[in-house]
């Protein structure tokens, strides 16, 4: 699955009937995209009538802000990091804006809250790129730090009152005609700089460089402390971005709001194909993953099975994924 | 020899394997008698890894039989064939570098006795089983290995490119061993590279060319020559080539030297390095394991500051603080481990594509069709077999390392340091890599190569300098220099009289100062 040569995206996937540990390794988006269809085909059989556009529209406009957090996974991941801190971030940006917006306006909070987001992904990348702080350390602290300093503005806005700017609102959850969902003006030019930054530059390729082997890397000359620390401020505004979008979802602006996306970003990007461990990967992969968390979440739901089951479904199903993985990709 | 004289010890039939459109093997067999050294030889990606990996259970053939005293063996782990009594040592020691030897060995249940009276035979006496594995050198580590597999006594061993980097000593001792086991009931498979030590420990050899055995050859004076007409196919010596190469005499080099070293240390074996290295020349490394060349390299690459002295490039001084710099200013650095080099899972592309994008102002978008031209010339110019190009990991030994030396030929190369470039590698890859040497050199590159082959140095190299204890204690004439006399000076006790046309003392003349003043070999 070499993004370098392919880009799986914008070609024709044809369905072949050759090995399939073989197609998970050359392109993972044919058997992603199978499993996405299967999953489909499941909810219309335990649900008839329950696939339509209407509901089709739902589903991507529930994976678009799980897909962009996605992506912060997919680019930290294949450096060999991870970035634990996009939860309290996302949630952080879309509550400063919602805290901002009745007085110093929609735009001077946008500013603020992306500015705060690219601070932390800043200090992220220091130490990460420079202290060596190891990925899962630094941005798990990061995000306690967040929280509270989102805690210490909570108290400080208190009396302002908070509210999710409609903006927000019509882009997060709106949909054109009951099919569309507005997002995707967010949405798609965010996946197509991720795809191309990924597949087409340079900065791109020394992602997977320092993933796959930081000592190749170093000899080749990069600096890889460079190269991380501009990844985790991207990360970070990537997430204050999903921030705006999960707000506006959701119509809630609190301080924890998408705590509860982290787990399910990190298993979008392992679900499609992106290993943990670095060098391998790709954003395409993870969009259909976060498509198929989507809708599996749906489908779970749908059952009316209770959430400690839903959990337990959920969790077995990354596992299960991941380990299949691991097999195919190592050779024998 | 005993009764069973006539049947094979282990009798590996028709094995053939493929992985998706490439044929590793195609119809691979291999004989081994009770209590013969039987060599297995094969160009890089004749698939002798492949038969090695089939035969130790670590891959499954796709077809063909293994027979173990004439019973059929079905090893689906390396463990599983290390409990029917074939033992393997690779070319990487298989040590856990953060446990002691002893734990080390207890993880294997080695017996400690046998352990130490091998570790005695093959020339590490008194080594001091306490340490971490990771503090020793590698050459130790591959006798510790070695040590520990036979130890276990088992009924085959199987030693892949053992003396791969091993100094001249203690590959003396490892052959000392392999003859002691001849004429018993126990075999040895042996792979290496290197004709002189098959010729003088080995019965016979299998020969793999393309996925097939091609013949098996009692080992005699004159089997070299056959041997590698079997590998080759075809008759081709590039060596040959070499012999016309151009030569950097004295009087061409009146300008100054590209890279001038003084006086450069680095903890814990680099004391006092001092030489000059000029345009247009292969100025080797001779030394024995440890004498400070990978500190050395670890210094000009840029990946290591050293501890005291200088180094100038076109005269100026420099200071590097990251392998970036030395690029910059012309260093280019190939190392042995071509898993430090290599992105493994990415493609040849982007492999060789990789320093194109390191500084920042190129971290932008990537000019495909430029791209490709040059990638493309650098791999027609290294010739690399690009049929797995997909995944550098699946490519032979020998073209990855070309991938390496690809990339920095790709960018053009002013100044490049070569560590070993031919370790574990087949001879045709090696003629092609001393040829490219030769053809960069004469094209105006300045070239450092260290290599643990001290066969290679006339073959390659100008001059070469000696280095022993951390310090250059003399420099040869590459071009007349012969192994023995090579070895000598590797043990620095080339410096009396008669071998005095080979080794003169290095002045430390400093940069600037009269650089001609150097005296120059004869």
């Amino acid at each position: 699955m070499s993004v370098a040569e392919t880009t799986p995206e914008t070609r024709p996937a044809w369905f072949r009937p050759a090995a399939w540990a073989n197609l998970f390794r050359e392109r993972p988006i044919v058997p992603l995209l199978v499993i996405l269809v299967v999953l489909v085909v499941l909810s219309e059989v335990i649900r008839p009538g329950i696939v339509s556009l209407n509901w089709a529209g739902v589903m991507v406009r529930a994976a678009i802000p799980l897909a962009i957090l996605a992506a912060c996974q997919t680019m930290t991941m294949l450096t060999g990091g991870i970035d634990l801190s996009v939860g309290a971030v996302a949630s952080m940006t879309g509550f400063v804006v919602a805290t901002l917006v009745n007085g110093p306006g929609l735009w001077t909070g946008i500013a603020v809250a992306l500015a705060a987001a690219a601070v932390a992904g800043l200090i992220n990348g220091i130490g990460v790129g420079v202290f060596r702080v190891h990925p899962l350390i630094m941005t798990l602290g990061m995000s306690l730090v967040v929280l509270g300093l989102a805690n210490v503005w909570q108290l400080a806005m208190v009396q302002t009152g908070a509210g999710v700017p409609d903006l927000f609102r019509r882009v997060g959850a709106g949909m054109v005609a009951g099919v569309i969902p507005y997002s995707l003006v967010v949405f798609v030019p965010v996946a197509a700089w991720v795809l191309v930054t990924l597949n087409r530059t340079g900065y791109g390729r020394l992602l997977y460089a320092i993933g796959d082997n930081p000592v190749a890397a170093r000899l080749a000359g990069v600096k890889a402390w460079q190269v991380l620390i501009v990844l985790y401020v991207i990360s970070a505004v990537l997430a204050g971005i999903a921030g705006f979008l999960y707000s506006g979802l959701t119509n809630v602006a609190s301080v924890t709001l998408v705590d509860s996306a982290l787990l399910p970003s990190v298993a979008a990007a392992v679900i499609g194909g992106t290993s943990i461990l670095g060098g391998r990967g790709g954003y395409g992969g993870t969009i259909i993953g976060a498509l198929i968390l989507t809708v599996i979440s749906s489908l779970l739901s749908s059952l009316g099975y209770p959430e400690a089951v839903r959990q337990i479904l959920f969790g077995s199903m990354i596992v299960f994924v991941a380990a299949a993985y691991a097999r195919v990709t190592n050779e024998s | 020899m005993t009764a069973t004289t006539t049947d094979y010890l282990l009798h590996a039939r028709d094995i053939s394997k493929h992985y998706g459109a490439v044929v590793a093997l195609r119809s691979a067999s291999l004989a081994v008698r009770p209590g013969e050294v039987h060599a297995l030889m094969g160009a890089n990606g004749a698939g002798k890894s492949t038969l090695v990996k089939i035969l130790t259970g670590a891959v499954r053939p796709d077809g063909g039989t293994i027979t173990v005293r004439g019973k059929e063996r079905t090893a689906h782990s390396p463990a599983e064939a290390r409990r029917g009594g074939l033992v393997s040592v690779y070319q990487e020691p298989a040590l856990i570098p953060d446990l002691d030897i002893l734990s080390n060995l207890r993880l294997t249940e080695t017996p400690i006795e046998p352990f130490r009276h091998w570790l005695e035979e093959l020339g590490l006496p008194g080594l001091d089983l306490s340490a971490m594995a990771r503090t020793l050198p590698l050459a130790s580590l591959r006798v510790i290995d070695l040590a520990r597999a036979l130890a276990i006594e088992p009924d085959v061993l199987m030693l892949d490119e053992m003396t791969a980097a091993l100094p001249a000593n203690l590959t003396e001792r490892v052959l000392e061993v392999l003859n002691g086991m001849r004429g018993g009931d126990k075999s040895v498979i042996f792979i290496s590279h290197r004709m002189t030590e098959i010729g003088s420990v080995c019965d016979r050899a299998t020969v793999l060319r393309e996925g097939e055995t091609v013949g098996v050859v009692d080992v005699d004076e004159h089997s070299a020559e056959r041997i590698v007409e079997l590998m080759l196919g075809e008759a081709v010596d590039q060596q040959e080539a070499l012999a016309e190469r151009h030569v950097v005499a004295p009087e061409q080099r009146k300008h100054a030297p590209r890279v001038s070293v003084r006086g450069v240390a680095l903890h814990p074996r680099l004391r006092d390095v001092s030489f000059d290295l000029y345009e247009g020349e292969v100025l080797g490394v001779v030394a024995l394991e440890g004498q400070g060349q990978d500190e050395l390299f670890d210094v000009l690459s840029g990946w290591e500051r050293p501890e005291a002295g200088e180094i100038y490039v076109n005269g100026q001084p420099v200071a590097f603080r990251h392998p970036a710099d030395a690029i910059r200013a012309g260093l280019v650095y190939v190392p042995a481990d071509r898993a430090e080099a290599l992105l493994m899972q990415r493609s040849v592309k982007e492999n060789i594509a990789l320093p194109f994008s390191s500084r920042v102002p190129r971290w932008g978008w990537i000019r495909k069709r430029k791209e490709h031209e040059t990638v493309t010339n650098s791999i027609e110019k290294l010739q690399i077999d690009t049929r797995a190009q997909g995944e550098v990991r699946r490519l032979s030994g020998g073209n990855q390392q070309k991938v390496t030396i690809a990339r920095w030929v790709a960018s053009g190369v002013e100044t490049l340091l070569c560590f070993d470039p031919t370790r574990g590698i087949d001879i045709r890859t090696k003629n092609q890599i001393y040829v490219l040497l030769r053809e960069l050199a004469d094209s105006g590159a300045a070239i450092l190569l260290y290599t643990s082959e001290l066969s290679e140095i006339p073959l390659v190299c100008d001059r070469a300098v000696v280095i022993f204890g951390g310090e250059v204690v003399g420099e040869v004439d590459a071009r007349h220099a012969d192994e023995p006399t090579l070895l000598k000076a590797a043990h620095n006790i080339g410096t009396e009289k008669e071998a005095a046309e080979v080794v003169t003392e290095t002045s430390t003349v400093p940069v600037g100062e009269e650089a001609d003043g150097e005296e120059a070999s004869q």
